[in-house]
């Protein structure tokens, strides 16, 4: 499926690109020892400079969801289902992503594992049920 | 910290809105300077009067139909002699425009403040059905700092995040889909009073049912109709305000809270932006929650509504389900009049200051047949997800 691809930074590069080695990285705090996201140069919590990508297990849970029905552009095959993620890492720790399958049977709860697709030089992290 | 409650100082004194067209053959800038003109002659002064010129978001995308006409352009239409002015899309939502004119008023800089909220979008969905699509808004990779982690993943409208924090309400407090409609039959039924409103026929539990699934749970029903118009309202210091032609409506507080993460998936689902938001409108007041006699709540998405309702205090938190469920309590006659104009959903996305221009109508008793009781307090409040503005209103 078509997607609009992020611009890469040197902050958010090990995001994007991780999935070349099919590992998921989110930026850590060495100082609070805690994760945070979106990754940047700084925590903003302790404004520690102190910070760099570190791996996690890839594995994730649903905290909410939709199905999208509707074909916003021509190339977008859908329904399709989009989450939002919490990983078993860090309490909180969560992104937005897609469920790759099954689509119409995604749930609150539901047990997931990260799986990348390539688009040019970016990894996108996908989901599917675990 | 000063204790100084810069709003006190600051009352609304006019208002005008142009046509509301879906689509309208006027331009971007006529239907501002209608509406404008219009506030300027309701509240009783001058062109020359007018000293400030606020809006948001502001001309920030060069044109683009969800803001076609920034201070500067109308600065320079009306010809405006003014000491302050200010845009931009950085701020507390759609509300941002009179946040942003009451400091101007109260700081000194001026007396009289022209706020104006311009939108085209009906208009350029002639011309391009995916105009306000957001993979549309940056050419090339996203770089933008929020929306680069929604759109890889196809996120492209607003509704795809909506719909997220609906079904998390879902989950939590058994929303339940019949409920959520009431928001949507509620504004149908307020509209058909609306002679200016886009959508006027009936619509019943089983048409709003039976409407197209946009992204579960929410219909195409659940979203507001784009439509083209202009709202503007006039801002004037306290003292200015006792030589204006209305009753001068006084801003009693103000919330607009931005200590929420500025991203769409990682503030609290169930919240966002508007327990902030609401949590310091109501520190800034000796006034309650049970005070206020009618509510115009941000509908751009039906769940939003239902979160307003539970940040203000209007209904315990988790129980806007019930609170909405039948329709009663929200209707005209009720004890919470709800977004009697048709809201966004049915009178047409005037996105922001069209909640305020219907508050002042109603407060001012000129809302022809949808007039509801008189009644001296009520509340606005606009945005979703990490933007949020709130006004508690009250009639002198």
């Amino acid at each position: 499926m078509h997607r609009k691809l992020p611009a890469l930074t040197a902050d958010n590069r090990a995001f994007w690109q991780g999935g070349e080695q099919g590992r998921l990285f989110m930026h850590w705090c060495e100082d609070c020892t805690r994760y945070f996201h979106p990754p940047g140069p700084v925590c903003p919590k302790c404004a520690s400079l102190s910070v760099r990508p570190k791996e996690v297990s890839g594995k994730a849970t649903v905290v909410s969801f939709t199905i999208n029905y509707q074909p916003w552009t021509p190339n977008l095959a859908a329904p399709f289902a989009i989450a939002i993620v919490e990983l078993p890492e860090q309490t909180g720790l969560r992104f937005l992503s897609n469920v790759e399958e099954p689509v119409e049977q995604v749930y609150i709860g539901m047990p997931l594992r990260v799986v990348f697709e390539q688009q040019e030089d970016v990894w996108i992290p996908l989901f599917i049920k675990d | 910290m000063s204790t100084r409650l810069y709003e006190k100082e600051v009352a609304i004194t006019g208002i005008g809105q142009s046509e509301v067209g879906r689509p309208s053959q006027l331009s971007g800038m006529r239907l501002t300077v209608d509406a404008c003109l219009q506030a300027i002659a309701d509240a009783g002064l001058e062109r020359s009067d007018i000293d400030g010129i606020a809006c948001w978001p502001g001309d920030n995308n060069n044109g683009d139909s969800f803001s076609p006409v920034g201070p500067n352009a109308l600065k320079n239409a009306l010809g405006l002699e003014v000491n302050w002015f200010g845009g931009g899309y950085e701020g507390p939502g759609p509300l941002a425009g009179v946040i942003n004119g009451a400091m101007a008023i109260a700081s000194g800089l001026c007396k009289h403040v022209l706020v104006f909220r311009t939108i085209t979008e009906s208009s350029s969905r002639l011309i391009n059905k995916q105009a306000s699509a957001l993979t549309n808004k940056t050419a090339g990779r996203d770089s933008s700092f929020a929306w680069q982690w929604y759109t890889p993943f196809n996120v492209l409208s607003a509704v795809n995040l909506m719909a997220i924090y609906a079904q998390r309400h879902f989950h939590e407090y058994g929303t339940k889909p019949e409920q959520l409609a009431q928001i949507a039959l509620t504004c149908r039924k307020h509209a058909q009073l609306n002679p200016k409103a886009v959508y006027r026929s009936p619509m019943s539990m089983d048409d709003y049912m039976q409407s197209r699934m946009i992204s579960s749970p929410l219909r195409m029903f659940d979203c507001d109709v784009h439509c083209d118009a202009s709202t503007a309202i006039i801002l004037s210091h306290k003292d200015a305000a006792r030589d204006t032609k209305n009753p001068p409506i006084r801003i009693e507080a103000i919330g607009a809270a931005l200590n929420q993460p500025w991203s769409w998936d990682q503030i609290s689902l169930t919240e966002g932006a508007a327990f902030d938001v609401s949590k310091m409108m109501w520190s800034r007041t000796d006034l309650k929650p049970k005070d206020v006699k009618s509510a115009q709540l941000y509908d751009g998405f039906s769940i939003l509504t239902m979160i307003w309702l539970e940040a203000l205090g209007l209904c315990p938190r988790g129980e806007s389900g019930n609170f909405i469920e039948g329709g009663q309590r929200i209707s005209l006659t009720g004890q919470l009049p709800l977004n009697t104009n048709g809201g966004q959903l049915s009178g047409g996305r005037t996105h922001g200051l069209g909640y305020l221009h219907e508050a002042c109508l109603q407060l001012w008793g000129k809302a022809g047949e949808r007039q509801i009781a008189d009644h001296q307090v009520a509340v606005t409040a606009a945005g979703g997800g990490p933007l949020g503005g709130s006004l508690l209103l009250v009639k002198e």
